[in-house]
C-alpha cells in the first residue's frame, strides 16, 4: 500500500519536474540547431550565437538591463534591510500597520497596475516639480527598486526573525554600541540572506517587462522589451541562443550562491 | 508517586546539609572563609543594591518591588520556578531591561539610564550567545576590542582566561565545532575577560547534562574564588543554588520571598512557599495555644498530640500558623515515643527505597500523609517496617519550624 | 565620553537617561524613514494619482488628461469628478467580459496549479531530509531564469507545427495537428507553468512543519490513511493552500504577457485590455479606471493574503 502511494507521489513529482524543465531543455537544444526553424532538428551549429553577438540592439539592451539590475539590487537590498529591521525589531510604532501593508502589497500587486501607477506618478511629478525629466533608465530603476524591495524584505526578514537576539544583547553587554552591534554582529549573521535578496532583486529587475514598458523612455529599452518585440514577430533562434546563455549563467550563479550559503549556514549554527 | 520522586531530588540536599553541619572544614566551598559574612554586619556597604525595583510588561508584573543587597565577592543565587521574574531581575542588572520603578546601584553608582555597553557588569547568557561567525579567540577578544584595549593586552588577557577555563587548545575553533560543555567554558571566559565588577550568570549550567553539571558547579565556584568577582547566578535548580552560593534569594511571582545562606533557607524557611520549594517539607496547619519561654505549643487538627516547637521569637497565642518538619528530621518506630508531644500513630502507605535511605509515606488517622526519611543503616531486611504496618512518627521540638506566612 | 568604556562611569542623572532615549529614538527614526518614505512616494502616492486620473477626461495634451481641480474666476476651487470612464466600463460589454474572463481563467489556472502543486509539495516534504533542499531548489530554479523566455519556449512547443504536435503525430496519437496555441488552453498551460513555484513553496512550508506523529495518532485511533489525509493533513495545510492560491490567483488576474503571447484574439483578459487602452489608444484616464476596477476586484483576495501572512508571523 505504502509503496504504491509513494510511487504515485513520485510519478507526480517526476511529471512536475518534466513540465518545469522540458521547455527549457528544448529551448537549449534548439539554440544549437542549424535551421531557422526552431522545431525541426537539422544539424548542430553555433551560428545563432554568432548572430546574437552581432546584434547591437540586443547587446545594448542587455548592457542597460544589467546596469539597471545592478543598481536596483543594491538599492533594494539597502532599503529592504532597513525595512526588515523595522518589521522584526520595532514591534510598535505609529504607522506600523500601514508600513506592513506597503511592504507586502507589491508582492501581490499585478505588475500592470504598478507600472501604470508609477508612470502616472512620474508624469505628475515632472509636471509639478520638473523631475524626473522624461522617462529613462533612472525611472525604470526607481520603479524596479520599489517592487523588488518587497521581495528582498521577505527574504531578509525571515532570516532576521530567526536570529538569536541574545547575540546582540551579548555584544552590547560586552561594550558594543547599538550601531556597532548591527554592523559587527547582526549584519554578518544575516549576510547570506542579503546575498539571496540581492540575487532575487537582480533577477526580478532583469526579468521585468511590464513595468519597464510603462516607465522606460524611447532611448532606454531594456532587454525584456527588445525580446518581447522580437518574440511578438515570431520565433527566432537568436532568442533561443540568448535563453541558453541566460539559463547557463543563472544555473552557475545559483549553484555557487547555494554552495556559499550552505557553507555559511552550517558555520552559522 | 510525584512526591516520592521529589524526595529523590531533594535527598541530595538533605545529605549535603548534614555534611555541611557535621564536617569541619566545609567541602568545596567555605562561604565564610575568605569572605566573612558581611550581610550580618549592619555597617557593611553592599556592592549591589536594589531599591524597590519593579518591572511590568503591560498588566504583567514580572518583578515586584524588589529590595536586595549583595556584597562584594559573594556568589549570590536567585532561585525560583520558571516565570518568577529571576531572569528579568538579572537583565535589569545588566541593563538589558529598564526597570519601571526603583533604583539600582552597583559599587555606589546609580545605574539609571546607563546602557548595557557602559555598565561594569558582564553576563553569561543561558544560550551562551557565542557569536557564530567568530572563533573562540575572537569571541573572547570582542569585549576588549570594544574598549580599544592595546593589542598586546588583548592577546595576554585572552590567553589568560582561556587558560583559566582550560580551553587554550580550542582558540581557533568556531562555536559550532565545540561541545556543550566547551561552549559553556568559552561563554564564561568571554564574560570574565573584561574583569567586570559583577558577573551575571543566567542558568549557567542549564544546558549541560547532569554529570557535567555537577562537575562544573565546583569549577565555577573555584573560578569565582580565584578571580574574586561578585557573581549573581540565576537558576531554577535548587541543588545547584545550594551547592554553589554564599547566599540564596528565593523568588516567587516577582517578589523575593527570602534571602539567606543555603542552610538558613533549608532549615529556617520564612514562608510556606520557601519551605515547600526547597527540599521536601511536612506541613501541619494549626493554632498557637501557648507561647512560653522558648517553646511554642500549637494545636494541629491532624495531630492527636500537641505540637511543640523550640522557637526564638514571639508568636501570639491564637495565631494560625504552619509547622514544618523536614522528612529526615522525623523519627519512626513501632512503639510510641516517650514524651507527650509530637507523636502520632499512622499506617505505612508507600515506601520508596533509594539505597542509602528510604522514604516512608505514613498516613495519620486524620488522613494526612507525612513523609519520613530513614537512613538504611543495616543490610538485613528483618525488622524493617513494611507496607500497611502501623507505626508511630515523631520529631524533636528543636527540629521543627513555625511558619507564620 | 572620555571615561573608560565598560567601567561604571557615573551617568549624570536623568540627562544621561534622556540622551540614551533620544539617541535610540533618533536612530529608530533614521531606520524607519528611508523605506517608509520610499514606499509612500513611489507606491502609495501613485495609487492615489491613478484614482485621481480615473476621474479625469482624456485630452490631447501633455499630460493627456484634464486636471480635477481648477480655479473658477480665481475664487472658487472647483472639483470636477468625471464619472464617464466608469460608466463607459459598465456600458461597453467588452470590459465586463474581460473582467469575468480574467477571473475564470485565473481561477482555473489556480485550481490546476493546486492540483499539480499539492502532490509535488507533499512528495518533497516527505522526501528524505537530505534531498528536500535539492528538490526545492529545482522548483525555484526556473523562476530565476527569464519569465519571458520561459513563456516563449511554449510557443515553439504548442504551435501547430510545434514540438508537441510533431511528437503526437509521430507516435500516431493524432493525424491532424491540435490547435493549442492561441487558445485559452495555451494560457492555462502558460499560467500554471509560470506560477507553479508560488504554489509549491507555501504548501511545502506548511506540510514540512506538520508533525508526522499526528498521522500516527490518527492511524492509532483507527483512521485509514485516506481519511487521515482528509481529516488531518488537509486542514493543517490550509494556510499553505490559501497563501499559494492567492499568490497564483492575484497576479494571474492581471497577467498580460501570457495571454498576449499564448492566447488568441478572443482571449480577453483585463491586463491586456488595460495595456491596449494605454499603449494603443493612449487613453490614460480610461486605463486608470480599468486599473482601479481591477484593484477593487483584487482587494478581497489581497486582504485575505495579507491577513494570512500576518497570522503566520504573529506567533513569533
Amino acid at each position: 500500500m505504502v509503496g504504491k502511494r509513494s510511487l504515485a507521489l513520485f510519478a507526480v513529482l517526476g511529471f512536475g519536474y518534466a513540465f518545469l524543465y522540458l521547455p527549457i531543455v528544448l529551448l537549449v537544444i534548439f539554440s544549437f540547431n542549424e535551421s531557422r526553424l526552431v522545431t525541426v532538428w537539422s544539424g548542430f551549429s553555433t551560428k545563432w550565437y554568432g548572430e546574437l553577438l552581432g546584434n547591437q540592439k540586443i547587446l545594448d539592451a542587455a548592457w542597460l538591463s544589467l546596469k539597471i539590475a545592478f543598481v536596483n539590487a543594491c538599492g533594494a537590498v539597502f532599503l529592504a534591510t532597513l525595512a526588515a529591521v523595522v518589521i522584526v525589531r520595532f514591534r510598535s510604532f505609529r504607522g506600523r500597520t500601514l508600513f506592513l501593508a506597503l511592504v507586502t502589497a507589491p508582492l501581490v500587486m499585478p505588475e500592470i497596475i504598478t507600472g501604470l501607477a508609477t508612470l502616472l506618478m512620474f508624469v505628475a511629478m515632472e509636471h509639478a516639480v520638473g523631475w524626473p525629466e522624461g522617462r529613462s533608465a533612472t525611472t525604470v530603476t526607481i520603479a524596479h527598486i520599489t517592487f523588488s524591495m518587497a521581495f528582498a524584505t521577505v527574504v531578509i526578514q525571515s532570516r532576521l526573525s530567526q536570529m538569536d537576539r541574545t547575540l546582540e544583547e551579548a555584544a552590547m553587554d560586552l561594550g558594543a554600541r547599538p550601531l556597532k552591534v548591527f554592523f559587527v554582529i547582526t549584519l554578518p549573521i544575516i549576510a547570506p540572506s542579503l546575498l539571496a535578496a540581492w540575487l532575487l532583486a537582480f533577477t526580478l529587475s532583469l526579468d521585468d517587462l511590464v513595468i519597464a514598458s510603462f516607465v522606460s523612455g524611447p532611448g532606454s529599452s531594456t532587454l525584456p522589451q527588445v525580446i518581447f518585440s522580437s518574440v511578438r514577430l515570431g520565433v527566432s533562434p537568436q532568442i533561443n541562443a540568448l535563453a541558453t546563455i541566460f539559463v547557463g549563467v543563472v544555473t552557475v550563479g545559483i549553484l555557487l550562491a547555494g554552495r556559499l550559503m550552505n557553507r555559511n549556514e552550517s558555520a552559522g549554527r | 508517586m510525584d512526591a516520592v520522586q521529589d524526595s529523590v531530588l531533594n535527598r541530595a540536599i538533605g545529605v549535603f546539609i548534614m555534611v555541611d553541619t557535621q564536617t569541619v572544614p566545609a567541602p568545596a566551598r567555605a562561604p565564610g572563609g575568605s569572605l566573612g559574612q558581611p550581610w550580618k554586619d549592619p555597617k557593611a556597604v553592599p556592592f549591589i543594591k536594589l531599591e524597590g525595583v519593579s518591572k511590568s510588561y503591560g498588566d504583567i508584573l514580572a518583578v515586584n518591588r524588589v529590595d536586595l543587597s549583595i556584597h562584594k565577592g559573594e556568589l549570590f543565587a536567585l532561585l525560583g520556578a520558571s516565570g518568577c521574574g529571576k531572569s528579568t531581575l538579572l537583565r535589569i542588572l545588566a541593563g538589558l531591561e529598564v526597570p519601571t520603578e526603583g533604583r539600582v546601584f552597583i559599587d555606589g553608582v546609580d545605574m539609571a539610564g546607563m546602557p548595557p555597553y557602559r555598565r561594569p557588569t558582564n553576563m553569561m547568557f543561558q544560550s551562551y550567545a557565542l557569536f557564530p561567525h567568530m572563533t573562540v579567540e575572537q569571541n573572547i577578544a570582542f569585549g576588549l576590542k570594544q574598549e580599544q584595549a592595546p593589542r598586546a593586552r588583548i592577546v595576554e588577557r585572552v590567553a589568560a582566561v582561556l587558560d583559566l577555563v582550560q580551553m587554550g587548545a580550542f582558540a581557533r575553533r568556531k562555536p559550532h565545532q565545540l561541545s556543550g560543555g566547551q561552549r559553556q567554558r568559552v561563554a564564561l571566559a568571554r564574560s570574565l575577560v573584561k574583569e567586570p565588577k559583577v558577573l551575571l550568570l543566567d542558568e549557567p549550567l542549564g544546558a549541560l547534562d547532569k554529570k557535567l553539571r555537577e562537575q562544573t558547579q565546583f569549577e565555577l565556584v573555584n573560578i569565582q574564588e580565584r578571580v574574586g568577582v561578585t557573581f549573581v547566578v540565576v537558576t531554577h535548580d535548587q541543588e545547584e543554588a545550594m551547592t554553589m552560593s554564599s547566599r540564596i534569594g528565593v523568588m516567587n511571582a516577582g517578589r523575593i520571598e527570602q534571602v539567606g545562606t543555603p542552610a538558613e533557607i533549608y532549615e529556617y524557611p520564612h514562608s510556606r512557599y520557601v519551605a515547600d520549594f526547597i527540599g521536601t517539607a511536612n506541613l501541619l496547619e494549626g493554632i498557637v495555644q501557648t507561647h512560653a519561654a522558648d517553646t511554642v505549643v500549637v494545636q494541629c487538627p491532624d495531630m492527636p498530640s500537641a505540637v511543640a516547637v523550640s522557637q526564638v521569637g514571639a508568636v501570639p497565642a491564637g495565631a494560625s500558623v504552619t509547622v514544618m518538619i523536614r522528612p529526615e528530621k522525623m523519627t519512626m518506630g513501632r512503639d510510641r515515643p516517650t514524651g507527650e508531644v509530637n507523636a502520632a500513630p499512622g499506617r505505612v502507605r508507600d515506601i520508596a527505597y533509594l539505597g542509602d535511605i528510604s522514604i516512608y509515606h505514613v498516613q495519620l488517622d486524620s488522613g494526612k500523609v507525612m513523609e519520613v526519611a530513614q537512613t538504611n543503616l543495616r543490610h538485613t531486611a528483618e525488622q524493617r517496617v513494611t507496607w500497611e504496618d502501623v507505626v508511630w512518627v515523631g520529631w524533636h521540638p528543636a527540629n521543627a519550624v513555625v511558619l507564620t506566612q | 565620553m572620555n571615561g573608560r568604556p565598560g567601567n561604571g562611569r557615573p551617568a549624570n542623572g536623568w540627562t544621561g537617561a534622556v540622551r540614551w532615549v533620544v539617541a535610540g529614538g533618533l536612530g529608530r527614526l533614521l531606520v524607519v524613514l528611508p523605506p517608509y518614505a520610499w514606499l509612500t512616494l513611489f507606491f502609495l502616492v501613485p495609487f492615489v494619482i491613478v484614482l485621481k486620473i480615473s476621474f479625469a477626461e482624456m485630452v490631447s495634451a501633455i499630460p493627456p488628461y484634464t486636471p480635477l481641480v481648477a480655479w473658477v474666476e480665481d475664487v472658487y476651487l472647483q472639483l470636477r469628478l468625471n464619472m464617464a470612464n466608469y460608466i463607459f466600463l459598465l456600458d461597453d460589454g467588452l470590459y465586463l467580459t474581460a473582467y469575468l474572463n480574467s477571473i475564470k481563467i485565473a481561477a482555473i489556472a489556480t485550481a490546476l496549479c493546486l492540483l499539480l502543486g499539492y502532490p509535488m509539495a507533499y512528495a518533497i516534504a516527505r522526501a528524505p531530509e537530505a534531498r528536500r533542499n535539492g528538490l526545492l531548489l529545482l522548483i525555484m530554479l526556473p523562476f530565476w531564469t527569464s519569465f519571458l523566455i520561459r513563456v516563449y519556449a511554449w510557443i515553439g512547443i504548442l504551435k501547430d507545427e510545434g514540438l508537441l504536435n510533431n511528437f503526437l503525430i509521430a507516435i500516431g496519437v493524432i493525424d491532424q495537428p491540435l490547435a493549442i496555441l492561441h487558445t485559452d488552453w495555451a494560457v492555462y498551460i502558460g499560467l500554471v507553468y509560470s506560477y507553479l513555484p508560488f504554489m509549491v513553496l507555501p504548501l511545502y512550508a506548511t506540510l514540512e512543519k506538520m508533525d508526522l506523529t499526528l498521522l500516527e495518532a490518527a492511524a492509532d485511533l483507527g483512521c485509514r490513511p485516506l481519511r487521515a489525509f482528509l481529516l488531518v493533513t488537509l486542514p493543517l495545510s490550509m494556510p499553505g493552500i490559501v497563501a499559494g492560491s492567492m499568490l497564483v490567483f492575484i497576479p494571474s488576474v492581471g497577467e498580460f504577457v501570457i495571454p498576449d503571447l499564448l492566447g488568441g484574439p478572443d482571449t480577453l483578459m483585463i491586463g491586456k485590455v488595460l495595456w491596449v487602452e494605454f499603449f494603443t489608444n493612449r487613453d490614460w484616464p480610461l486605463a486608470s479606471a480599468v486599473a482601479v476596477a481591477m484593484l477593487v476586484l483584487l482587494v478581497a483576495p489581497i486582504l485575505v493574503f495579507q491577513r494570512h501572512r500576518q497570522n503566520a508571523e504573529e506567533p513569533e
